[in-house]
């Protein structure tokens, strides 16, 4: 019943931010050339890396490949979903609109980070997915039942670590109004999710894993698409995850209650 | 006595600005830090031993790749992102009445805002050289002085880019994912992530008569002592300078017939 009427909320909240953003037509077709261009650019950077060695920190270049396709699939989502919405979180603190959702007789967390939806992420996705099945190919990976659902385990943790990071900051909105800024520093740390963790020195990757988990969110999935990750490692990741959706609520909770309208 | 007057508003609006920006020193101080990622790059090429194959040594590369964040500190522009806000709420509207091109004040902007960061930046050195200490040098003052020079000529061509950009705003309303197309290749060829020399010979080969090595890699090349040639570098940073400039006038001249004003 409940979950039925979120459905239909939801499917609501597709037509309305979909029609708005076909409005913008050349806009997607830019987006489209970014998002190709960007992926070019960094599968450069790789190479630049691999030059004259065969390994980066024990990664091959074709093994390093996944960690870059998981990265691009993640960066879809975090461009379709997670970037429009947290925009208007700050918005709506900004403006005071925030009292017409929190009036709403639905999920306010629910409304807020699920609202908008940004249609260009899309290809991303698809262009990290195809990627992906390219590396599957020359790393001559075989997928069963048991593996596939191994690997689809990971990701999604990794999709909910990624979702609790942003709204984590989004939520930071509340007490400090400006936090445009302090989402650039999320995304610039974000950024070396495309490197395989091992490539970084031991003090950086201990940063990565236990301050910014960053670490959890494609080099794992990727050590297990190729099949040589630890079963605890998968076990922490999903903790981790629970953990940081867990928390990203309760934080939200607990912001509410620092909530003083703007300008009413 | 014009030019007089010219320099009495343009410091006028330098002062108001650079109170405007002090108020938000954190926000400041978070860019700061979202432009860590040359660090980890160097983590990255230092930790893998990849300099040994470009002839750089480990102080070097760390002394090119901490100019390079200094020069990205202060050749940063978003002038596109602060036009399309201001020309989508119809706040250009006053300032195209004033006797002064909107793009002073967005100028005065920039600058007052590389003079806010300055403190964070040189305290994020610090902390760089605390735990690289062989790495510490001083440059000359002449190195010093031509440095900042080409970095502030890089700053006018990204300045003259984005301002070219957001004059397209009289046209399309959202120039902005222009500007992110464009951002891709500044980011990957610009010598931000990685040092020019290091790229491939079939990049190294055009890569010089775009004027993407110029942003960064040749100012970070100049101050940090590494092999640079400073004649050419300094002839085509002007170049560039004054191949857009009458691009960035007539355009801006086209645009403001075009202008209708909107929201208001």
């Amino acid at each position: 019943m409940n979950l039925k009427k979120y459905l239909n909320v939801y499917k609501k909240f597709l037509h309305t931010s979909l029609a708005s953003e076909l409005e913008y037509k050349t806009n997607i077709f830019i987006d489209l050339i970014t998002a190709i261009l960007s992926l070019i650019g960094s599968i450069f950077l790789l190479s630049i890396f691999f030059q004259n060695n065969s390994s980066i920190g024990g990664w091959e270049f074709k093994q390093a490949l996944i960690i870059q396709s998981i990265y691009t699939i993640l960066n879809g989502i975090t461009n379709t979903w997670f970037n429009p919405n947290l925009t208007e979180i700050v918005k709506h603190i900004r403006e005071g609109t925030l009292d017409f959702v929190l009036l709403k007789p639905i999920d306010s967390q629910f409304f807020i980070s699920l609202k908008k939806i940004t249609p260009s992420g899309f290809l991303e996705i698809i262009l990290g997915i195809c990627l992906l099945l390219y590396c599957i190919k020359i790393n001559q990976i075989n997928i069963n039942l048991s593996f596939f659902t191994l690997c689809l385990i990971t990701i999604i943790s990794s999709i909910c670590i990624l979702y609790s990071l942003w709204f984590f900051i989004s939520t930071t909105t509340i007490w400090f109004v400006k936090t445009w800024n302090a989402t650039e520093v999320l995304r610039s740390f974000l950024y070396i999710g495309r490197f395989p963790l091992d490539s970084f020195s031991f003090s950086l990757r201990i940063f990565f894993s236990v301050f910014i988990p960053i670490a959890f969110i494609t080099t794992i999935p990727s050590e297990v698409f190729l099949g040589i990750s630890q079963f605890w490692k998968i076990l922490l990741e999903v903790t981790v995850a629970m953990v940081f959706l867990f928390s990203s609520r309760k934080f939200w909770l607990f912001a509410l209650k620092f909530y003083s309208s703007a300008s009413s | 006595m014009a030019s007089n007057l010219i320099k009495r508003k343009f410091f006028t609006l330098l002062k108001v600005q650079y109170s405007n920006m002090l108020e938000y020193r954190i926000e400041i101080a978070l860019w700061a830090i979202s432009g860590v990622i040359p660090f980890f790059m160097l983590n990255i090429w230092t930790n893998n031993n990849l300099n040994e194959y470009i002839n750089i040594s480990d102080v070097m590369l760390s002394r090119y790749f901490l100019c390079a964040f200094f020069v990205r500190q202060f050749s940063v522009v978003w002038v596109v992102f602060s036009f399309e806000e201001d020309s989508l709420m119809g706040k250009v509207s006053p300032y195209l009445i004033q006797p002064l091109n909107p793009f002073f004040r967005y100028f005065a902007q920039h600058l007052a805002e590389q003079l806010t960061r300055f403190p964070f930046a040189l305290l994020i050195a610090t902390i760089f050289f605390i735990f690289n200490p062989e790495s510490i040098w001083i440059p000359n003052f002449g190195i010093l002085l031509l440095s900042i020079i080409s970095t502030l000529l890089s700053f006018l061509i990204q300045f003259l880019i984005q301002s070219i950009i957001a004059c397209l705003c009289f046209w399309t309303e959202k120039a902005s994912s222009i500007e992110r197309l464009l951002f891709i290749p500044t980011l990957f060829l610009s010598g931000l992530l990685a040092p020019v020399v290091s790229f491939p010979e079939y990049v190294k080969s055009w890569i010089y008569l775009t004027p993407f090595p110029y942003l960064i890699d040749f100012p970070a090349n100049l101050l940090s002592g590494n092999a640079t040639n400073i004649s050419s570098g300094f002839s085509m940073q002007i170049l560039w300078i004054v191949l857009l400039f009458p691009v960035f006038k007539k355009i801006w001249s086209k645009g403001t017939k075009k202008y209708t004003a909107m929201g208001s």
